[in-house]
Formats: C-alpha cells, sequence, structure tokens
C-alpha cells in the first residue's frame, strides 16, 4: 500500500514539477532579450578597453621605447639619424625631433594587447584605440605599417645619412692624419734625441 | 475533395494528383517552414535571445533562405553505405508522414480521404516512420546512425502502447474510428469538447473530465515520444549520438527528415486537437452561422483547426526548451511503468462510465 502511495506520488511529482519548469521558460518568453543585434547595436566599451594600437606618427620621435617595452616584440622601429639642416619639426608637447623613422610595423597578430608599449612613450603618440573588428584573410596584412614616410623617402634619408657620416669620417680620418701626422713628427723628433741615450 | 477536383477538372488521373499533392504544397510545406522558424524563435525567447532577425521582419523568411541553401548542397552518399536503402529512407520516413495527412479532416469540407477507418489509419501510417528511421540508420553503416534508429525503434514501439489504448479508450466512448464523425460529435461549442467531458450535460460528463484529462496528459506526452522530440529525443540526442539516425544525411535528403518531423508534429497535434478538443470545431460557434454566410464556415474551421494544432505544436516546442533529455532506462521507465498502467486503469474507468451514459 505504501509503494502504491509513493507511485502516485511520484506521478503527482512528475507532473507537477514540469509544470513549474513550463512555468518559468514561459516566464522568459517575456523577458527581453539579453543579446544585442551585434554589427548593428553596439555595447560601449569600457574606458580602458585595451583593442588595436595607432600610433600618431606626427608626434613620433623614434625613440624605440615602445619596442623594447614590448613582451612578445611585435614592434619594429628603425630610425635614420637627421642629418644637420634638415628639420624635422617638433612633437606636440615640443619635443624636438632628431629621427627619421623609417620603419615601424606593429604585427598586430602577435600583439598581446598588455598597454606595456604606451606607458613609455614620451609623446603619447602611441596609443590603443578602440577599434576591435580588424580580421584579415591574410596574416601578412594584419602587419600595420605606420611610417609615413615612402620607400624613395627612406634610401634619400639614408643615403643622406650615409653621405654625411661619410664626410664626417672623412674629416675625422683627416683631422685624424693630420693629427698623427704631426703626433708621428713629434714622436720623431722626440724620439731622436733620445736614441743616442740608450744605444 | 477528390470528387470536387474530378467534376472541376473532367480527368480522374489530374484530379488524383492535385488532391494528392495539395495538402503537401498548401499545408506540410509552408507549416515546415513556419514551424522551423517559430521553434527558433520561441527557442530563444525562452533563453532571452532574440533568434533570426536579419532574413524579413524578425526572420520570417530565414528557413525559406535555408531550404535554398539545402537544395544546393552536394547530395553526399557514404561509400560503404547500402545505396537502395540510404536513398529509400528519408522517402519512406517523409510518406509515413504525409500519408498521415490524408485522414486529417481540416474542416468539414476538405478531407484528403474520409475513411471509416480514420484514426486506425493514422496509427497504422504512422508507425511506417520506425522503418523508414530504421532503414537510414542501418543504411549509413555509421555506428552513431545505427544506435540512433535502434532507440528510436524501441521508443516508437513502446510508446504507440500507451497512445494506442488511449485513442482505444475515445473510440470506445464515442463508438467511431473516423476522424470527421470525431468533430462532429463535438459540436461547434468548447463546453462540447471530449476535455470537458464531450456533448450531453448529466453526470458521466462531469464523472468523465478527470479522466479526459488524465488520457489527454497521456496521450500527449507518448505522442511526443513519438515523433521524437525533446524530452524523449534520445534517437537525436545531439551530445551522445551526433545527430542519430540521420547522421550521414546531407542536403535534401536531410531536409526531408526534418519536413518529416516538423510534419509529424503537426499531425500528433491534428490527432491530440481531434480526440480531445473539437477537431475543426470552433469553440465559440461560426461567424459564418451567425451572419449566415454558409461558405465562411469552412474557412472558419480550417482556421480553427490549423490554429489548435499551432498551439500544441507551440507546446511540443515549449516543453522542448523546459525539459532536459531523458536516459534509455527513463524513457523505458516512464512509458512501461507509469503510462502504460495509467491508460489501462483510464479505458476500464472510463468503459464503467461508458456503461451508464
Amino acid at each position: 500500500m505504501n509503494g502504491l502511495k509513493q507511485y502516485f506520488k511520484d506521478t503527482w511529482l512528475g507532473i507537477w514539477t514540469v509544470l513549474v519548469g513550463m512555468k518559468v521558460t514561459f516566464k522568459h518568453l517575456f523577458v527581453p532579450a539579453v543579446t544585442i543585434q551585434y554589427p548593428d547595436v553596439r555595447v560601449k566599451l569600457p574606458e580602458r578597453a585595451r583593442n588595436r594600437l595607432y600610433v600618431n606618427m606626427d608626434d613620433c620621435i623614434g625613440c624605440d621605447q615602445c619596442a623594447r617595452a614590448c613582451p612578445v616584440s611585435c614592434i619594429e622601429i628603425e630610425t635614420v639619424k637627421a642629418v644637420p639642416g634638415e628639420d624635422l619639426g617638433t612633437t606636440s608637447n615640443g619635443k624636438k625631433k632628431a629621427l627619421w623613422v623609417t620603419k615601424f610595423d606593429i604585427d598586430i597578430a602577435k600583439c598581446c594587447y598588455c598597454q606595456l608599449c604606451v606607458f613609455p612613450c614620451p609623446t603619447e603618440c602611441i596609443y590603443m584605440t578602440d577599434v576591435y573588428e580588424f580580421s584579415e584573410y591574410e596574416r601578412q596584412n594584419l602587419v600595420y605599417k605606420f611610417a609615413t614616410l615612402t620607400e624613395a623617402e627612406v634610401e634619400e634619408k639614408k643615403k643622406n645619412f650615409e653621405k654625411f657620416t661619410a664626410e664626417k669620417e672623412a674629416q675625422k680620418a683627416a683631422a685624424r692624419q693630420n693629427s698623427s701626422a704631426s703626433a708621428t713628427a713629434k714622436a720623431k723628433a722626440e724620439q731622436k734625441p733620445e736614441q743616442p741615450k740608450t744605444e | 475533395m477528390y470528387e470536387i477536383l474530378n467534376n472541376i477538372f473532367g480527368n480522374q488521373a489530374v484530379a488524383w494528383i492535385i488532391a494528392a499533392a495539395l495538402p503537401l504544397f498548401v499545408f506540410i510545406l509552408p507549416f515546415a517552414l513556419f514551424a522551423v522558424w517559430l521553434e527558433r524563435k520561441v527557442s530563444a525567447h525562452m533563453q532571452d535571445r532574440l533568434g533570426p532577425m536579419r532574413v524579413g521582419w524578425h526572420g520570417v523568411l530565414q528557413t525559406i533562405a535555408d531550404i535554398l541553401k539545402l537544395i544546393q548542397k552536394e547530395d553526399i552518399i557514404p561509400a560503404e553505405a547500402d545505396k537502395k536503402l540510404f536513398n529509400l529512407a528519408p522517402i519512406l520516413v517523409f510518406a509515413g508522414s504525409y500519408a498521415a495527412f490524408a485522414a486529417i479532416p481540416f474542416s468539414s469540407k476538405y478531407i484528403g480521404s474520409n475513411a471509416e477507418v480514420g484514426i486506425f489509419y493514422i496509427i497504422a501510417v504512422s508507425s511506417f516512420v520506425v522503418a523508414g528511421i530504421l532503414m537510414g540508420g542501418w543504411a549509413s553503416n555509421n555506428k552513431y546512425a545505427l544506435l540512433g534508429a535502434m532507440r528510436s525503434a524501441a521508443q516508437i514501439v513502446s510508446y504507440e502502447i500507451p497512445s494506442a489504448i488511449v485513442i482505444l479508450t475515445m473510440v470506445m466512448l464515442t463508438g467511431t474510428l473516423s476522424l470527421d464523425k470525431f468533430s462532429q460529435i463535438q459540436t461547434a461549442y468548447f463546453w462540447n469538447w471530449f476535455i470537458l467531458g464531450g456533448p450531453g450535460d448529466g453526470l458521466t460528463k462531469f464523472l468523465l473530465i478527470p479522466f479526459m484529462i488524465i488520457g489527454f496528459t497521456i496521450l500527449y506526452i507518448s505522442t511526443l515520444a513519438e515523433v521524437n522530440r525533446t524530452p524523449f529525443d534520445i534517437p537525436e540526442a545531439e551530445s551522445e549520438l551526433v545527430a542519430g539516425y540521420h547522421t550521414e544525411y546531407s542536403g535534401m535528403k536531410f531536409a526531408m527528415f526534418f519536413l518529416a518531423e516538423y510534419g509529424n508534429m503537426f499531425a500528433v497535434s491534428a490527432v491530440i486537437t481531434l480526440l480531445f478538443f473539437g477537431g475543426y470545431q470552433s469553440p465559440f460557434g461560426y461567424l459564418g452561422n451567425s451572419f449566415n454566410i454558409p461558405w465562411l464556415v469552412p474557412i472558419e474551421q480550417v482556421f480553427w483547426f490549423t490554429f489548435k494544432g499551432i498551439i500544441f505544436v507551440f507546446v511540443q516546442m515549449w516543453l522542448r526548451w523546459t525539459l532536459p533529455r531523458l536516459r534509455v532506462d527513463q524513457l523505458m521507465h516512464v512509458c512501461w511503468k507509469f503510462l502504460i498502467p495509467y491508460s489501462f486503469v483510464n479505458l476500464i474507468i472510463v468503459g464503467i462510465i461508458t456503461l451508464f451514459r
């Protein structure tokens, strides 16, 4: 008899719990959706959200501090010194630029979005934007090139600098030759009286 | 219907073809398209999502886009499959669910076949689906498909017993197997529905109500299992069996299984409507009768029939997104230890009450 009682109890419980569950799901039918229509509607990003990097090349002085801070080495910077007479202008916070930035590549595919490159920048020219949709079919396209100089200009700057250094070297060499010539002459002059002494 | 078409076209063959194709193109296909969309919307909103929103207003055309995609897909037949059976299975499954529509009276004027043994015929052809599913699962030569098919066969065969007993109860009560007569008995007001004790008044009507509700619950649960819907979807349990018996199917053949599933959903809902909820009868009387427009009545009947059917389809979806899947042993437990004893006792009690009517 007890078993029969349990049997009816189980049956009732089975039906009752199903109805309770149905009540819950039916209520949810009228709960506004928590999802959004993504490409049309976007969730506002948090203030300090870290997304794609951007470099404002007008302010970059080519100091390479960001590249050195990067834990995954995704920033590659190459610079050429400006020769005297070339005016590179100043950054927005008044620093004088002294280097031509010939290459400023950020491999976003490697980037880990740690933001460590942003803090050392003396001119605050590298920063995180709110762009987070930049998928590509080719991985190569994820290497972002920020350098503003064209290839020809880069070549020109390199040549200028080489010429300048070559000239400088030549000057130095000449100066060294002069000085060494005089030095040897001096030495010889000094040596001569000494020689007999030793002999 | 066939007679009308025969009169219009004056050609038996044309009338046959049109009468046979009519439910498919007029009802099953649009219903399946609508039901798939509804299923996705219901599931989405029950989970506080939005579901398809892109194609058309709130994604209404989504399923049409999906069907277009399925038509374009490559028809893959596995190299090790039994090709003949593999190709035959989806057709057989679909034919099973399609054939059931032949005996369903959508209104007093439109019945595919006004057979005297309508409900008997539906029970018979809906078991056809088991053969198709078993065939597909076996021919796929895939362990998941075979397991799914075996489970499906076991499930459908077991659950046919309680549903057949409940249907037997109703047949005993009304003394007819014809679905059209079932509808006619429950005349055009909701207090005449069998769920509320059937037509007539007196003590027996009120005595019948609890047993009718029990019968309805048993029939609803067992037909839910027969169409392989959650919580009885163990034949296609995604988390265990990839997709069950239709794992190896793609493109249009998969679409046919899908169409058959949704067709079946409506077919069983229609049977429940016919047995307990007044069939095609309106719950509040007909506008056509009160305004004396006779041609409006059949149209209203079609409306009420599909409306009631869709309500039960909606409840099936509602249950799907409420309950988790049963284990195989639990499934058998529910059927053999609960539904069958209850339906037997119900049969006997209703029989006794019928004696005193």
